[in-house]
This record gives structure tokens, C-alpha cells and sequence, in this order.
């Protein structure tokens, strides 16, 4: 136990680590599923068949192999441009290459829920709006967007749960996390059970925090919404 | 340097074949468990009573609330924190030996999380038996026990099928960070290769490209036994030419 708290400085100091490399990453993926999600719904063929690839390529190989790839694969590429430019060498950054990987990985979970979601908006309100004079922007701005969205929440907390605790193999290309601050610690004092331990309640802290602030935004999101009482 | 050298794989094949003999073990093994495990914990799961439900449901949460790949290192480097465990492996104890294998550990925190997950599904899927079969079961006179054996359970495991599929693809995924505790599955393998060669390409590029089938074998599997199984649940065709 005293052994916790000597190190409960650096394991929090991890938690912030992996809550920034999980937020940076949801991010990516979020603009990344959005663009996804209007490529798949466009009508111009090559763009259809060229993100079906993205998303079933993203979504058929581990994580780590894909973390892996962009991280020692991504160093080789790097090496070759600064040797064809004659600059200093750089090292990838593992956050970088992380944050890179998951925020990829999950930009295509993200691009089959928004899909969906986008679906989902029935066409009646949509023509409505362009009944109003709305122009096709408005319509999207005030309409199609706001109802998307609300059909995309239960997916997106889904996706952001599994992305939280994906962020943990980050620790295996270097980035301090607390899971590898949690083996460091472990490996000094010879506590790692303690330690593996703190990091399961600060993973679970996490989660719950983010099921209570989805629980919230479900609820903004469908005002309005009656639910069916059987 | 090349970004590309075949030969790098091909001087390499046997070394990945044993890295995807050991993943398909790994995979494998935890899902069996954790399939035929979660039957009875999904039964107690469900159960009114709370004291029974409980555990299952705080078991469920903290392997669904962490990341496998934590639950791993738990299991495995864990073990050796304590002083009756070093005691018992000094001691040769048949079972808690077992503990100090990478590849026990695994198959334990494997097995656990995939069962944890499978339990969830399979819960849910018990929860949507339709009311009428129940009722027809204890119309016949069956007991709880066996309305559980032959309505609740078998209907439940044809509808968990797309839910378990999903589980099973990340399970297979999933164990891909095998190699942090020294093992050599199909990622290990490629590691290896790595930085034996300093090829990335090759090494990462090949393994993800087997993950990849291997994906596609399951989603192709995992097709036929929704055909199989639940077809009665498929929308009807339209029959030419008879109405009814």
C-alpha cells in the first residue's frame, strides 16, 4: 500500500497520458468516421470501393500489428525522406504513432455507424426542410445533422468504451501510459499485482465516468423521443 | 534497402507458421472455455435471486471495464507478488506452478475476459426468449431447470449468433498481445522477424494480411451457421404466383 502511494503521483500522471492519447485519438476517428460515412454514402464509385477497403482492411487486422506497422514501418518511411533531403534524423513519436493507429482503426467503426445514422434520418424531413426554402447546407446544418446524431450516440459511446481500453497497448511501442508506468513501478518494488491492480480501478473509473456523461447526452440528445412503454 | 523483400517471408514461413499455430491454440482454447463456461454463468446471471447475480454481474464488469491486455499482465506478472504463490512453485504444486507459464496465463486471462463478454450476449440473448415459449414450457409441465435445457438455452445460443460472431473475430484479435508475455503467436512471430531483418513491411504487412484471412474464414463460418441455424428468422421470400 505504501508503495501505491509513493508512486500514485506517477501512475496519475499516466492516467493523464492514456486520457490524451484516447480524447486526441476519438477526435481523429470522429472526423475520420464522418468522412468515412460521406464517402461510403456518395455516388461515385472508386470512393465507395476505396473506403469499403479502409474499413474492412482497419477492422480485420489486431490492433498492435496496425500500432506496430505505423510505428516501426512509419520510421523507415520517415528515414527515407530526411536522407532524401539531407535533414537531421527524427525519431517517431509513439504518441504520435499511437494516437495515428487507434484514431485510423476506429475512424472506420466510426465511418459504419455514422453511416448508419445518416440512414436512418428519414427523407421526408429532409424534403421538408427543402420545402422551407432551406438551402442544401441548412438542411444539413439543421436537420440532417442534429437527427444523425442522436442515432449515432449509442454507437459512438460503444466505439469510445472499446477505444479507451484499446489505448492500453500503447504501452507496448514505449509511450509511459499508466499500464507501463504500472510495470515499471511493479518491477521496482516488487508489487506488480498492486499495480496492474491500480490500473483495472483507474481504467474502471474511467468507463463509468464516460457511461455517466453518455447516459447525459443520450438524454439531451433525445428530447423529444418518446419511448415505447410495453 | 528494399521497402519490399519477398525472401525476407519466405526465408521466414516456418517460424510464421508456428507463430499461427499459437494463436490459433490461444484463440481456440479461450473461446471453448469461455463458451461452455458462460452457459452456466449466464443461468446465474439471470438468476432472481441477487446474491446469486451479483458476483456473476461484478465478474462481467471488470473484465469487460479493462483491457484484456492489462488482465494479461495481471495474470502473468501478478502472480509473483505473492509469497504463498513463490512458496507453492518451490514446493512443485501441480497447480499453482501453472501460473508461471506465459502460456497458461494467457489461455486463464484469454479464457476469463472472452467467457465475461459471452456471458453478457449470451444473458441478453436469454432475456429475449419470447414470453409464450415459456409459458407453453410450464403448460407442459416441464420444471425450471428443464424449460432452461430444452426452450430458453438452445433458442438463446441460435440467437446469439451475430453478437458472438462479432466476439469471436475480436477474440482472435485480441490475442495478438500474447507476445508481451514472451509468446510466440503470429504477432510475436513477426516481431521477430522484425528485428531479425529490420523489414517492418514485410514482417507486419504479411501477419495482418493472415489476420485478414483469417477474419474472412470466420465471417464466412460464422454465415453458414446463421444459414443453418436461423433460418427460420431470415425475412420470407416471396413465393410466385401463391398468396396467401
Amino acid at each position: 500500500m505504501d508503495a501505491l502511494i509513493e508512486y500514485s503521483p506517477s501512475l496519475l500522471a499516466g492516467a493523464w497520458v492514456t486520457l490524451k492519447v484516447a480524447l486526441v485519438s476519438v477526435l481523429l476517428a470522429l472526423v475520420t468516421g464522418l468522412i468515412g460515412a460521406a464517402c461510403k454514402l456518395s455516388g461515385f464509385l472508386p470512393l465507395r470501393l476505396w473506403t469499403m477497403l479502409y474499413t474492412t482492411v482497419m477492422r480485420g487486422v489486431p490492433d498492435l500489428v496496425m500500432m506496430l506497422l505505423v510505428f516501426y514501418g512509419g520510421q523507415v518511411l520517415l528515414n527515407l525522406v530526411i536522407d532524401h533531403f539531407g535533414w537531421d534524423f527524427i525519431e517517431i513519436d509513439p504518441f504520435v504513432a499511437g494516437v495515428l493507429t487507434i484514431g485510423l482503426i476506429f475512424g472506420a467503426y466510426f465511418t459504419e455507424t455514422f453511416r448508419g445514422a445518416f440512414l436512418a434520418v428519414s427523407a421526408g424531413q429532409l424534403e421538408a426542410g427543402r420545402a422551407y426554402g432551406m438551402s442544401t447546407w441548412q438542411v444539413f446544418r439543421r436537420i440532417l445533422f442534429p437527427q444523425m446524431l442522436r442515432f449515432a450516440l449509442p454507437g459512438i459511446g460503444n466505439n469510445w468504451l472499446v477505444l479507451l481500453k484499446s489505448t492500453a497497448i500503447v504501452s507496448m511501442i514505449g509511450l509511459s501510459d499508466m499500464t507501463r508506468i504500472a510495470d515499471q513501478a511493479g518491477r521496482s518494488t516488487h508489487q506488480p499485482f498492486t499495480f496492474y491492480l491500480a490500473v483495472c480501478v483507474l481504467y474502471l473509473a474511467m468507463t463509468a465516468l464516460s457511461s455517466y456523461g453518455l447516459g447525459v447526452l443520450m438524454r439531451r440528445y433525445s428530447a423529444g423521443v418518446r419511448e415505447t412503454q410495453v | 534497402m528494399e521497402l519490399f523483400d519477398l525472401s525476407v517471408i519466405t526465408g521466414s514461413l516456418p517460424q510464421f507458421w508456428r507463430g499461427l499455430w499459437m494463436t490459433l491454440q490461444l484463440t481456440g482454447f479461450a473461446l471453448l472455455f469461455g463458451f461452455f463456461a458462460a452457459i452456466p454463468l449466464a443461468v446465474l446471471r439471470l438468476s432472481p435471486n441477487r446474491l446469486v447475480a451479483a458476483p456473476v454481474a461484478a465478474y462481467t464488469y471488470f473484465f469487460r471495464g479493462t483491457p484484456m491486455l492489462v488482465q494479461l499482465l495481471l495474470v502473468y506478472y501478478g502472480a509473483s507478488q505473492w509469497e504463498w504463490m513463490r512458496a507453492a512453485w518451490e514446493a512443485g504444486h501441480p497447480v499453482w506452478t501453472l501460473f508461471r507459464e506465459p502460456y497458461f496465463c494467457a489461455l486463464f486471462a484469454f479464457g476469463l475476459n472472452t467467457c465475461a463478454y459471452t456471458v453478457e450476449i449470451l444473458a441478453g440473448s436469454m432475456r429475449n426468449t419470447p414470453h409464450g415459449e415459456l409459458e407453453a414450457a410450464k403448460a407442459m409441465g416441464m420444471t425450471r431447470l428443464k424449460a432452461l435445457q430444452r426452450i430458453v438455452i438452445p433458442s438463446a445460443l441460435r440467437r446469439m449468433i451475430p453478437a458472438y460472431s462479432n466476439e469471436v473475430i475480436l477474440m482472435l484479435q485480441g490475442s495478438a498481445i500474447a507476445s508481451a508475455v514472451t509468446l510466440v503467436d503470429l504477432t510475436g512471430a513477426a516481431r521477430d522477424v522484425y528485428s531479425r531483418h529490420f523489414a517492418p513491411f514485410e514482417a507486419f504487412v504479411f501477419v495482418g494480411l493472415i489476420y485478414l484471412a483469417l477474419t474472412f474464414v470466420l465471417v464466412g463460418l460464422f454465415k453458414l451457421a446463421e444459414h443453418r441455424w436461423l433460418a427460420h428468422l431470415a425475412p420470407r421470400k416471396a413465393e410466385a404466383g401463391r398468396q396467401s
